[in-house]
């Protein structure tokens, strides 16, 4: 193209350009933080040459809240609900990994009904999270009608958010020793139905796209990460998926019931953000048949632990006996102590590997709590993803990173 | 540390048993995998981690203050081999002047752990090639994390409608920062009941115990009596600033206070 121009006004390659000529050097844009595709308060500073991304500065903590900061002057039940506002796009999942760090450092047994319920609920929290994350990457790249139809589906699991635990985001539902409550049989029966009839809305949203011509220009080959690069860069979950490493958590170090469940694990062939969508796309599937699973097998009995000195009694037997409403008093008040230890655990969130590294003193305050945010690592690759792509691929890399920034910042 | 009974927490493979020619690293005691490793050893045994024993995802970097400690600081790395499907934790201490080597060379991840580890904690890694603060505010000055740290912070902000912008300002709060401190006065200290020799067991023929001393009690370091609460000066009071006096004074026009008047009489 500059040779024909050349050609055209007569230059060689090389002169000096004449009048009207423009030099054009690379400068530099501002991408948010107040952007509707930054998903949150991102900021990219991002350096451009014409069209095409040189360089991107990501700066986050613009929702830094302080949560490990705080988490360190409240009892380990008081800083449950700090992790329904970590990745308030799957709450439930954020608070597994706390519960479950706890209950390592006090080597409690949790009722087989809670972990079946936790199981249950973590993959609700799942589809819930990529109805959300599937369809706006999907408006990102300029399409409307899947997102509504994907929303539709995220309503109802909001719907069995409220039913389970009373809250439709912030649910506070996981508890060391259980789960707040229990589960009516009539929402397992919903559920159920809910799985038969409703989930054919998100084939059909995804049917609009998957094989649309305009969609995979916009993802395919963009963004590729090779196995090598995600493995260096700490990528976990869809990511890494995505890239060709057969690698999930809930596969390789089950916890609660999911070495009794039957599950795929998709994995990508280019580590595009293609590959990434519908990897996505396929985990909603396998959730559904974890789900299904879960229904089919629940069991009777406690949700949560017969130590009292750990889990409150039920309301009504505090009213009648006078042990219980000591109980009661002491873990809503003092709470319960956490015998000295480390522990590092981790689960597969939906977007990655969301770890807790817990040091107890023996106190009943943790002294210190490190959250190992998913998408942390994720952003950090942006600048190498984005190289030599043009700017309007960052909000599909954007999406297909699946970032929140609850979490990210914490 | 209790064994763990937990059968439902992400469970791993067991230990590899090539750990045990790991050199320049001694065990760190717990529940996790974990060694210690020198500073100066870090990058190296790190490299023969990654290289020979299969470790290949940096997870996280975790920093931790024990103030009490020569070396307050702690940075625990967090790996993971996908491949032996095992966890395993590197501890390295330091204080505030020491720098760690960093590894950003092993692991470009390490690049932004690093950064939060010192934007958190004020503690530098020698070799990270932008070492610049990452969560906390443009500007900000101190280290959040510290255990010396207050919760609230010394600065605050709001927008200022007089300015027109945002403006900093030192913290005030209306509230007293409160905190509870549950742990129980008569946990950690030992106490004997006066004449109560029954208590421990004795020797026959040993001499009668002394009496205990009522009045001292036994400090406990648990929990230290802060320091008294007083009001000396008004702002100590809570109460607000103190009324304009200006408003006190009464204007000319306003009725002057009469005398209590009798009930009147019946006409």
């Amino acid at each position: 193209m500059t040779q024909t121009l050349d050609v055209m006004v007569g230059g060689a390659p090389g002169d000096k350009p004449t009048a009207g000529d423009q030099t054009v050097s690379n400068y530099t844009i501002n991408f948010g933080p107040q952007h509707p595709a930054a998903h949150g308060v991102l900021r990219l500073i991002m350096e451009l040459d014409g069209e095409i991304v040189e360089r991107v500065d990501p700066h986050v903590g613009l929702l830094h809240r302080g949560t490990e900061k705080l988490i360190e002057y409240k009892t380990y039940a008081q800083a449950l609900p700090y992790f329904d506002r970590l990745d308030y796009c799957s709450p439930m999942c954020m608070e597994h990994s706390y519960v479950l760090a706890v209950e390592k450092l006090m080597g409690l047994e949790v009722p087989i009904r809670a972990q079946y319920i936790r199981t249950l609920m973590a993959e609700l929290t799942r589809i819930s999270n990529h109805m959300l994350n599937l369809g706006s990457h999907i408006m990102d790249v300029g399409a409307m009608t899947p997102n509504l139809w994907l929303f539709e589906v995220r309503e109802d699991t909001l719907v069995f958010y409220e039913r389970v635990s009373g809250a439709r985001m912030h649910a506070n539902y996981f508890r060391v020793g259980g789960v707040h409550q229990d589960i009516p049989e009539k929402v397992l029966a919903d559920m159920g139905d809910w799985l038969d009839n409703r989930l054919h809305l998100v084939e059909d949203a995804i049917s609009l796209v998957a094989d649309n011509r305009i969609f995979k220009q916009r993802n395919v080959d963009i963004g590729t990460v090779t196995r090598e690069d995600a493995i260096a860069w700490g990528f976990s979950g869809p990511m890494i998926r995505a890239a060709g490493v057969p690698w999930d958590i809930r596969r390789s170090q089950p916890y609660e019931v999911y070495d009794r469940m039957d599950f795929d694990i998709p994995v990508g062939t280019k580590g595009d953000c293609y590959d990434r969508f519908m990897v996505r796309v396929e985990e909603v599937r396998q959730s559904a048949k974890i789900m299904r699973q879960c229904l089919k097998e629940m069991p009777s009995g406690p949700i949560g632990t017969l130590d009292r000195k750990v889990f409150p009694p039920s309301r009504g037997e505090m009213k009648q006996s006078m042990e219980a409403l000591i109980h009661h008093f002491k873990l809503y008040t003092e709470g319960y102590h956490v015998p000295a230890g480390e522990v590092y655990v981790a689960t597969e969130s939906p977007k990655g590997e969301f770890g807790v590294y817990l040091v107890a003193d023996g106190t009943n305050k943790p002294y210190r709590c490190k959250i190992r945010p998913t998408a942390f690592s994720h952003l950090q690759a942006m600048d190498f993803m984005m190289k030599g792509h043009m700017l309007a691929d960052t909000t599909a890399v954007l999406s297909a990173i699946d970032v929140v920034f609850g979490e990210c910042d914490r | 540390m209790a064994v763990s009974l937990a059968n439902h927490v992400p469970t791993y493979a067991d230990e590899p048993a090539s750990l045990a020619n790991l050199s320049r690293a001694r065990r760190h005691e717990g529940v996790e995998t974990a060694f210690d490793v020198d500073r100066d050893d870090l990058v190296e045994v790190m490299r023969s981690l990654r290289d020979e024993h299969e470790y290949q995802q940096l997870m996280e970097i975790a920093g931790v203050d024990y103030p009490e400690r020569p070396e307050r600081f702690e940075v625990v790395y967090c790996l993971l081999s996908l491949t032996k499907n095992h966890r395993l934790h590197i501890h390295v201490s330091t204080d505030e002047k020491t720098p760690v080597p960093s590894v950003t060379g092993l692991w470009p991840v390490a690049g932004w752990l690093e950064r939060e580890v010192y934007d958190m904690y004020g503690v530098g890694f020698a070799g990270n090639p932008d070492l610049r603060r990452i969560l906390t505010d443009y500007g900000f000055e101190g280290f959040p994390q510290r255990k010396d740290f207050p919760l609230t912070g010394y600065v605050e902000l709001r927008y200022s409608e007089a300015e027109k912008r945002v403006v900093y300002e030192p913290v005030s709060l209306a509230q007293d920062f409160r905190t509870f401190d549950f742990l129980m006065p008569w946990e950690g200290a030992e106490y004997r009941l006066p004449g109560d020799e029954k208590a421990t067991p004795e020797e026959p023929g040993a001499p009668s115990p002394v009496k205990a001393n009522v009045g001292a009690r036994t400090p406990n370091s648990k929990t230290p009596a802060e320091t008294p609460k007083t009001t000396e000066k008004p702002a100590d009071t809570g109460a607000g600033a103190e009324a304009n006096k200006a408003a006190a004074k009464k204007s000319k026009a306003a009725p002057k206070a009469k005398a209590p008047t009798k009930p009147r009489a019946k006409k």
